[in-house]
């Protein structure tokens, strides 16, 4: 499964939907996901990917890992696993 | 001051998984301490406890809930559930802003504990569930019974060991009583039966390694149980107002501190508390029909307690009946006397008292009516019920039949 895959499979369980019901320009309110889905799906990224997500839930804005939209998380774990490789 | 009604009552321990199956093994004296079914149970050397069988979180909760409750507070929802369903309130309107919760539990989120210090120190994994902290805070259980139900008015979590729920239940009897809330759903739950909830008590050497004996010279020890029991108080003339079915009434309750010793029980604190709690309800000694004892099945505690109940009810005490339902439960730690208080509702309501099991040799140093074994059919009016707890707090409540 490609990392794109595997972070909407993540963040469609999160928002109790179906993967396919999961689009790339989505944000995390579209999909429901609170403040406390949001810490729960990083710690399932990390545990899946093996990474270390950079990321404060007290300065969301100012974190590395950009979480606006279902494509930019995608794209940050992409980053993440090309910097662990 | 307000009278104080009890308007619904739940559970789940290992006697049952609700009041009627619980209050028909203490009628029974079924016994619920059995071999414990834990992880590493192996590297015990108490391997026997009153654990919840056959429970199934994920026919109670969904998957995303399951993940932010831990097992105490797991039990605790449960029993509030039933509750509240007797009781027949619905706290959504402006009855809400009046009623809250007040717990109590001496651990709260042990098994969380010991999941995640199992994850990073066995393990050697540095990275933890974002769910620990709001899983095993003391007061997550009465948080997350104050967000199911829309209680809105004061909720708090008490924590005085072994004594957690009654005095728990005994603060919520006094703000009913004195007007401050208008109903309070309280009682107390505890989930420490995991390898280290365990090998910390084995550590003390007060567990028996094959069973609770309570007050029978043979006693080897307490045995750990698990569970909660919730209930609803409420201001007396509300309950009548709505033509509710009330169980029992709340009638005195006291506390009182030892203040000698961490770990050893006190005769001198524990009578005050009786005869306060006898002096606050305004009953005479001679009124009690039924005392549910702390009774742990340990040297330390039977015979200061026998002592105690001895001198605080003078003549009377050869007439008391006295047992402690530990012999079945198990101790239910924080949650103990909130389990016990079924017992007594069912010694006002139905007229049963419920024994102490495990009962093989009279003891000289306990020689008080302990219900041996068998329950006892006898109609009484008021009783006590008592939690002493490490530490040298302890609190009694008195109830009265409805």
């Amino acid at each position: 499964m490609s990392v794109r895959d595997r972070v909407i499979a993540i963040l469609a369980e999160q928002a109790v939907l179906d993967p396919a019901e999961v689009s790339p320009e989505m944000s995390l309110e579209e999909l429901g996901i609170d403040s406390l889905g949001l810490v729960e799906a990083i710690f399932a990224i990390e545990e899946s990917f093996d990474v270390s997500v950079p990321f404060n839930a007290n300065e969301p804005g100012k974190s590395a890992f950009d979480i606006t939209s279902v494509a930019a998380i995608i794209a940050a774990v992409e980053g993440l696993v090309a910097a662990r490789a | 001051m307000r009278r104080v009604a009890i308007t619904g009552a739940g559970t789940i321990n290992a006697l049952g998984h609700d009041v009627p199956t619980t209050l028909e093994a203490m009628r029974e004296g079924r016994c619920g301490i059995g071999p414990l079914d834990i992880r590493d149970v192996d590297r015990l050397s108490i391997r026997i406890g009153a654990q919840v069988r056959d429970w199934q979180p994920e026919t109670c909760f969904n998957r995303q809930n399951i993940a932010l409750y831990d097992r105490f507070t797991q039990f605790t929802l449960v029993a509030a559930k039933e509750a509240l369903a007797q009781s027949g309130l619905d706290f959504r309107g402006k009855l809400g802003l009046e009623c809250g919760v007040v717990l109590g539990t001496a651990g709260g989120g042990v098994n969380t504990w010991d999941e995640n210090y199992r994850t990073v120190y066995e393990e050697g994994k540095n990275r933890v569930h974002p769910f620990v902290v709001p899983k095993l805070m003391n007061n997550a259980a009465a948080s997350h019974v104050s967000m199911e139900y829309a209680l809105r008015g004061p909720s708090f979590t008490v924590a005085t060991a072994c004594a957690s729920s009654n005095h728990a239940m005994g603060l919520a009897f006094q703000m009913v009583r004195a007007g401050a809330a208008r109903a309070m759903v309280t009682g107390g739950a505890e989930a420490m039966l995991c390898f280290g909830g365990i090998k910390a008590w084995e550590g003390l050497r007060v567990m028996s390694k094959d069973a609770c004996r309570p007050f029978s010279a043979n006693r080897s020890g307490m045995v750990q149980g698990e569970g909660a029991a919730v209930f609803v108080f409420e201001d007396w003339k509300h309950a009548k107002a709505r033509g509710a079915e009330i169980l029992a009434e709340v009638v005195g309750f006291a506390m009182t501190s030892d203040a000698a010793d961490i770990v050893m029980p006190n005769q001198t604190g524990a009578e005050r508390a009786m005869t306060g709690a006898l002096a606050d309800a305004g009953l005479n000694p001679e009124d009690v029909g039924y005392l549910n004892a702390h009774g742990t099945g340990t040297m330390a505690n039977d015979k200061t307690e026998c002592a105690a109940v001895a001198h605080a009810f003078g003549h009377h005490a050869d007439r008391l009946m006295i047992s402690s339902t530990k012999s079945m439960h198990g101790h239910v730690i924080g949650g103990t006397g909130a389990v016990e208080l079924l017992a007594c509702i069912m010694a006002l309501r139905d007229g049963v008292i419920a024994p102490t099991i495990g009962y093989e040799e009279p003891d000289p140093e306990c020689v008080l009516d302990v219900v041996p074994n068998t329950a006892r059919q006898k109609k009484v009016k008021a009783v006590l019920s008592n939690a002493f707890a490490f530490g040298g707090l302890n609190a009694v409540l008195a109830l009265k039949a409805a």
